[in-house]
């Protein structure tokens, strides 16, 4: 990477580094999903050794996912939008750095804990106690990073993306040490100081804000800046994104509960969980009609903007799933999509359909501008319209495939005959889910393909973005 | 007095802060200054040797 298209203010580097990451991390953790679905479909797949087995493979691919993938996105477009809209640069390139580097000597670390078999046990925070505390500190220079720009910003008021980024991060600092505190009995090897009941309610405190903040929060602010960006005009609301941002993280710490329906959670701890839930549409929606509306006036660029189609269509899966979420966090509905792969199929319309679609609309426009091009001038348009139509497609297989299973598991699982026994053995339901496993397979196969033509079209436009650069210098001399 | 008391204090709280955030963005008096405010994204354009925002024919 050249240095020759550093910005005379902005710190483009670390924006950079980060960028190329997300494609990187996103591929190795698609690819581990898919692998994984494959074993779900064709368990003879995990060539019975260890580390490749689904109780390790899995940890490790929604790590990637969520921390290495979704992570680096939320690095590469935080530190773009706040200096961008901040109209500074960064408050410290050496922090800036420590994040970069250590973020992804973290993922690395992981990577090899993970399939050995090191874990706390925790969803989606199984790495153990020495990685906690590197993530602990990385996550704070973040921090102190991002913070430290906005104070010394030369614009007067700190646009909303910043508001989500910072609520973002400040949460996940909170949450990730207040649900990793534990006692280390050896080098990787720790225990939580949380037990029983109280341990599940802390663990799923940090699992929906995992959701709720890395997931909602943080992809909010890149709504926030590259939709308008994107499609050339302000957002259809400024008040309404006030109000959306209150709303959205005041409520969202409420609603774990509704993990733990039909646990050893008190009653009213469920019901408030499900409660929350509910109410959580209102602002979930506010923020996704408030995306959505921001095109007003401007549909028709859909029609040739596969990246604007790509922000858009992401909304749309928000919007589903934000509708979903609430709609299964209601008892009765839990108690016919509890453990189900119902569950699965709504997170990723979630990860799939909003996360990922967002943040690669936003990469195919913020990747151009590092190398020195216009926002979203990539080697190829084409590529990038085959890869929205492969993401979507690759989606909505993923979640119908899913919903089917989902549904036809909670419907087994609760059958019974006239004699009160039940109707079917677990292994029955089991068996029944084959065919959706397969689909699938072929679901995110085919989103993985998108990202690995993504990886082409990056490659390519950097490839060009150098020969342009190492042309000009003679010239220049 | 008891603990119980609070919670629902804090309930009102609650309510009360956010009719006030409602009131503060919603307040007419300050339409013009976040009509500014969402403009921001494009204030800055600046922008490396090529780079044009508004181009989007690609």
């Amino acid at each position: 990477m050249s240095t020759a298209f550093d910005h005379p203010e902005y710190n483009y580097k670390v924006v950079r580094q980060f960028a190329i990451m997300t494609v990187v991390w996103g591929i190795v953790g698609m690819a581990v999903g898919v692998l994984i679905a494959a074993q779900l479909a064709w368990p003879a797949l995990n060539f019975d050794t260890p580390w490749l087995s689904f109780g390790r493979l899995r940890p490790l691919h929604t790590n990637a996912v969520i921390f290495a993938f979704g992570g680096s996105a939320l690095f590469a477009t935080s530190y773009y939008i706040v200096q961008r809209t901040c109209r500074t640069r960064l408050f410290s390139d050496t922090l800036a750095a420590f994040t970069f580097w250590g973020w992804n000597a973290i993922i690395v670390a992981a990577a090899i804990t993970l399939p050995l078999g090191f874990t706390s046990t925790k969803e989606y925070a199984e790495l153990e106690w020495p990685i906690d505390i590197a993530v602990a500190i990385v996550w704070v220079a973040y921090v102190v990073n991002f913070l430290g720009t906005i104070a010394i910003r030369k614009e007067s008021h700190i646009y909303v993306a910043n508001w989500f980024f910072a609520a973002f991060m400040i949460m996940v600092a909170i949450l990730y040490i207040g649900n990793n505190l534990s006692v280390p009995v050896s080098m990787f090897k720790s225990y939580s100081i949380y037990a029983g009941t109280v341990d599940a309610m802390v663990q799923w405190w940090w699992g929906h804000n995992a959701v709720g903040f890395f997931l909602t929060a943080g992809f909010l602010g890149i709504m926030y800046y590259f939709v308008p960006k994107q499609a050339g005009r302000p957002v259809y609301s400024y008040r309404l994104s006030i109000v959306h941002f209150w709303a959205l993280i005041s409520i969202y710490v409420w609603a774990g509960g509704h993990h733990l329906h039909y646990s050893a959670l008190p009653d009213w701890a469920q019901t408030a969980g499900m409660i929350m839930s509910l109410i959580l549409l209102a602002p979930s929606w506010g923020g996704m009609i408030n995306g959505m509306m921001t095109l007003s006036g401007a549909w028709h660029k859909l029609r040739n903007d596969p990246i604007l189609r790509f922000l858009v269509v992401s909304l749309s899966f928000y919007g589903m799933s934000t509708f979903e979420g609430p709609m299964m966090s209601i008892k009765t509905v839990n108690a016919l999509s509890h453990n189900t792969d119902w569950t699965i199929g709504h997170v990723h319309s979630g990860a799939l359909g909003w996360v990922a679609m967002v943040s690669i609309g936003a990469l195919y426009h913020l990747i151009p501008i590092m190398f020195g091009r216009k926002a979203g001038d990539m080697h190829s348009v084409k590529l990038i319209n085959v890869h929205f139509w492969l993401s979507t497609i690759g989606t909505v297989l993923y979640i119908a495939a899913m919903w089917v299973n989902g549904i036809m598991q909670g419907l087994m699982w609760r059958a019974v005959n006239a004699d009160g026994t039940l109707t079917y053995s677990f292994v029955e339901s089991v068996e029944a889910s084959h065919g959706g496993y397969v689909v699938r397979v072929l679901g995110g196969a085919l989103f993985l393909l998108g990202m690995l033509i993504m990886a082409y079209n990056v490659y390519m436009t950097v490839r060009s973005a150098n020969k342009e650069v190492a042309n000009a210098v003679p010239a220049q001399a | 007095m008891d603990i119980n008391d609070v919670r629902g204090l804090g309930s009102i709280f609650a309510l009360i802060a956010f009719a006030g955030i409602f009131w503060w963005a919603y307040g007419s008096s300050r339409r013009k200054r976040f009509e500014d405010d969402a403009e921001i994204p494009f204030r800055d354009n600046d922008e490396m040797p090529a780079h044009d925002d508004n181009d989007r024919s690609k």
